[in-house]
């Protein structure tokens, strides 16, 4: 289910006094909570976006600091597009922005209006696999797991972008995604196989 | 879900597979708890010092700032100083930094505060605006400065067999220096930890943990709370090669900030923090000296080495210990030492001090067979050895020799010319090298519950985690070995530390320890069913029980078919729905067994050296693994492509710099500290020598997560030597060295 913060609730921030002093665990750490007295008026800017993600056309009100990686993971819950490293460097959180890859971490989510994202939970079509998520399975193109929402992402764009005509060719494009158990070879040997299989994608 | 978009056979799929594939499987920081707060640490920008000042003032005024947690304000912690908190129990000192228990830094980038928000982004803003003041003290972190006085060296640990630096008495030997940089172990999910107090004294965490036993252990005895108060959830570990094998800061921190705040807390690292708080591969200079005959029979291995440590805690790891046991030698010595400095502690990182040791000692031996003008394959079989020679066992199982025989073929080592600058392809050397990796087979204790319903399907459980390498597909395929049933209908449920308890994934023992675990579970199952089938059935009354036999859920007896039942008749007369068995396998006692065990590897590479830029081009890989029986293939495979791939790295990409004039690395990101990536990896080709230990364990079974990396990085030394003449001993090898180096 989606949904994004209350606006209202978010005008009655709570924050603790300042300069409490310590406690001490055995006593009072593990029976109270410090109280809470001090309110900040200011409220959290927020802007409303329209969003098309994975074919759901979506009104959100979202924090203008907010990166498309941090609104799917945080906000929205869908959590299969990963944070590696926040920075660009590592292909973990792609995403495909109205059909083109592009690292989720370096777009805000307020520069995204109407735009469609498509992440790994709208790749497969209900029970039935996307081909490549079926070829990284056969491969055993994976090992923790982490990187391959990521890999997929990038391993389907390369196959539409018409870039997977050998294998050296698929490697250059599948650089900006790290894995760092180390199954390059059986990423590229399951992006070989979708695409000389002639699937479509 | 059906793969039938796409007609493929799934012979070896992983049982987690499905849940990776479509973003299903949840890491640690993506558990959805109600109110969750935010955290995110605050780290000291200076590397030894105190906190002078910390100034929260404006950080609070930010929208959305809850809390920011320091020295100041942190609650007094029984773990952090037990003898003030007599009342509690289970009450034991915290391994490692103390975080938020004083003012004092002691490395660069360590936590000084801890930012509490609404959002994250929230809580980045409050990071930002904490005001911070520290007095600086001179700092060291210069390893390859400060080495060379030995008054900063300490806890020194020496061996000696037979003579002491008797390879400079041999009529060959060769003796070198070699230096491996800080390496960071750089799982791709980041460290995290969501603590969340459901009660006053019981606390549920995500953490990104190795064992969530021992992480369970850890906080009970931080917090002065039973272990029963202390929940660990680790359902999916994305990577950690080590990093996960300890709590580091992050554990404490988030605890005690859901504590103050009253909370959920999701406390997760940024990348640069992943250097400096979970761990590293420690910075090593050793120096190795090996001797031989004319006949290439070793007189003399010394093996001295150094490695860096923090000021607060002695890390040490196996830098020198193959030295000691590998090859047939009498004369043997080792001295290892390590460097406080101000950095954060180092930990086990894939094949730990032995990646490091037999980096140098393969290195050696190829330098030495050069010497001899042996072919480096032959000078290893010359001193091969059966017998381990440290402890003077024999090994329980050793077929190195048949590593050594497959992997020459298929990389091809006949075509291997002697003399350097050989062989030539238009402007590239050619060159063929190989490496031995060695690592302790250990089997621990475990226990294992397992559910066997009368619908058939059965439930294995154990309070492991797994970062990758296949756990509960590996622990499936040992249990539908023994039970003969199809492995769709077994079901491996771990990552939780409610369940029976289980190993700490790492040192290559999860499989020895975990399958011994699983099969002795399995077998009194069997046990079990049986001794039902006696009592419950009369046709059964007079079978003896080592013929009656199960098999995919049917209870027979072997002598006559067609006395038989179900497991579903077998529980129906017994008026249950299920049956439950829970079994602690023992670990290895190796003084009982009179064995030494150990997993071995060899690796060959073939290597392309441009001839005028240096540039190293690795062309094809072979990896070959003697580790027992192989108990699932295509995720042993996987893993020894990884240790491959983690082995291109140690040799050829990665190293954090440290700017030694303010002590910080200077290369914190995953744009700059460079690991390998699709573009660097060459074919690969895996072999297993698939024979069974027998004494290893009921299945036969050893690891093989540290062997994949352990020697790779002198086989790539070794390939460049024999490529160009120009021996690199200092990781990682870049074309920059290789055209500085002299023939």
């Amino acid at each position: 289910m989606m949904y994004c913060y209350q606006v209202s609730s978010r005008r009655n921030f709570i924050r603790k006094a300042i300069g409490f002093t310590a406690m001490s665990v055995g006593a009072s750490l593990l029976a109270d909570a410090y109280p809470i007295n001090a309110i900040i008026p200011a409220p959290i800017p927020k802007q409303k976006v329209m969003l098309n993600i994975n074919g759901k056309q979506t009104e959100l009100m979202v924090d203008i600091r907010s990166t498309m990686l941090d609104l799917l993971r945080e906000q929205l819950g869908m959590t299969g597009t990963k944070k590696g490293c926040a920075m660009g460097d590592c292909g973990a959180c792609m995403i495909h922005v109205n059909g083109n890859r592009a690292n989720a971490c370096l777009t805000l989510a307020v520069y995204n209006e109407g735009n469609k994202i498509t992440t790994i939970e709208g790749l497969s079509k209900g029970d039935q696999l996307h081909p490549m998520q079926a070829a990284f399975l056969k491969h055993d193109s994976f090992q923790c797991g982490y990187c391959t929402p990521g890999q997929i992402m990038s391993a389907v764009a390369c196959l539409k972008e018409g870039k997977a005509n050998n294998r050296d060719q698929i490697k250059d494009y599948m650089k900006k995604n790290i894995c760092r158990c180390g199954s390059y070879q059986n990423i590229v040997d399951a992006i070989e196989e979708v695409k000389k299989s002639g699937a479509a994608i | 879900m059906n793969t039938s978009l796409y007609n493929f056979q799934l012979p070896d799929e992983r049982v987690d597979g499905l849940d990776k594939v479509t973003g299903k499987a949840r890491y640690t920081a993506e558990h959805q708890i109600p109110n969750i707060a935010y955290a995110v640490f605050i780290c000291s920008t200076i590397t030894k010092g105190s906190v002078k000042k910390i100034d929260a003032t404006n950080a609070l005024n930010v929208p959305g700032a809850l809390d920011v947690l320091h020295h100041e304000n942190c609650p007094a912690i029984p773990g952090y100083k037990p003898s003030a908190f007599p009342d509690l129990k289970n009450v034991g000192e915290w391994r490692g930094m103390k975080v938020f228990a004083d003012n004092k830094v002691r490395f660069n980038g360590q936590p000084v505060a801890l930012a509490i928000a609404e959002t994250i982004e929230s809580a980045n803003d409050v990071a930002q605006m904490v005001e911070i003041e520290y007095e600086i003290e001179p700092h060291e972190t210069d390893f390859n400065a400060l080495r060379k006085d030995p008054s900063k060296l300490k806890n020194g640990s020496t061996y000696v067999r037979g003579k002491s630096q008797a390879y400079k008495e041999a009529p060959f030997y060769v003796e070198a220096e070699y230096n491996v940089p800080i390496e960071v172990h750089n799982p791709m999910e980041m460290h995290a930890t969501i603590a969340h107090w459901e009660t006053s004294d019981t606390v549920l965490l995500y953490d990104k943990t190795q064992g969530p036993k021992a992480t369970q252990s850890a906080v009970a005895r931080l917090f002065g709370l039973p272990d029963k108060n202390v929940r660990i959830i680790a359902e999916n570990v994305g990577g950690a090669f080590g990093s996960a094998l300890r709590s580091w800061p992050n554990v404490p921190a988030a605890i005690i900030a859901a504590k103050k705040i009253n909370r959920p807390v999701k406390l997760v690292l940024t990348r640069p923090q992943m250097f400096t708080l979970v761990g590293y591969r420690p910075q090593a200079w050793q120096k190795v000296g090996v001797g031989a005959d004319a006949n290439g029979n070793l007189l003399g291995i010394s093996h001295y080495a150094i490695s860096n440590t923090s000021r607060y805690e002695d890390f040490r790891e196996g830098i020198v210990d193959a030295s000691k046991f590998l090859y047939k030698c009498d004369n043997v010595d080792t001295d290892y030492k390590l460097l406080p400095l101000d950095l954060s502690t180092p930990t086990w990182m894939r094949g730990p001090g032995e990646a490091t040791g037999c980096f140098a000692l393969e290195c050696a031996l190829d330098d030495l067979a050069f010497k001899l003008k042996m072919d480096p394959i032959d000078f290893r079989i010359k001193n091969f050895t059966e017998i381990q020679q440290e402890t003077k066992l024999p090994w329980s199982a050793i077929n190195l020799k048949n590593c050594y025989q497959k992997g020459a073929e298929l990389i091809g080592w006949k075509n291997r010319k002697s003399m350097p600058m050989s062989l030539k392809d238009k402007d590239w050397y050619v060159g063929y090298g190989m490496g031995v990796g060695v690592f302790g087979a250990g089997r621990g204790t475990s226990t294992v519950r397992a559910v066997l319903h009368a619908d058939g399907t059965l439930l294995l459980e154990s309070a492991v985690s797994d970062m990758g390498s296949g756990t509960a597909t590996a622990m499936v395929k040992v249990a539908s070995n023994a039970m003969k049933l199809p492995e769709e209908k077994i079901k491996f449920v771990m990552g939780d530390s409610d369940l029976p308890p289980g190993p700490m994934q790492g040192g290559s023992t999860t499989t020895s320890t975990l399958g011994s675990g699983v099969h002795l579970v399995c077998e009194s199952l069997k046990d079990l069913l049986k001794d039902l089938a006696i009592e419950l059935l009369d046709s059964f009354k007079s079978v003896p029980k080592e013929k009656i036999t199960i098999e995919n859920n049917r209870i027979f007896n072997a002598d006559n078919i067609t006395i038989a039942l179900t497991v579903k008749e077998l529980l129906a007369k017994k008026k249950v729905s299920a049956v439950e068995i829970v079994k602690t396998s023992p670990g290895l006692n190796t003084r009982e067994i009179q064995k030494a065990t150990n997993s071995f590897s060899v690796h060959f590479i073939k290597v392309y050296v441009h001839s005028k830029t240096g540039e190293i081009q690795l062309k094809h890989i072979v990896t070959t693994g003697d580790a027992g029986k192989i108990i699932s293939p295509q995720t042993a495979r996987s893993q020894m492509l990884g240790g491959a791939v983690g082995g291109i790295g140690m040799a050829l990409t990665e190293e954090v710099k440290i700017d030694q004039a303010t002590g910080k690395i200077s290369n914190a990101t995953l744009g700059s500290y460079i690991v390998p990536r699709h573009t660097n990896i060459p074919h690969i080709d895996v072999w297993f020598t698939d024979k069974p230990d027998p004494y290893i364990n009921a299945i036969g079974a050893k690891g093989l997560g540290e062997i994949a990396i352990i020697g790779f990085a002198a086989a790539v030394s070794n390939a460049i030597f024999n490529a160009t003449g120009k021996r690199l001993r200092d990781l990682p090898i870049t074309k920059e060295k290789i055209l500085a180096a002299k023939t």
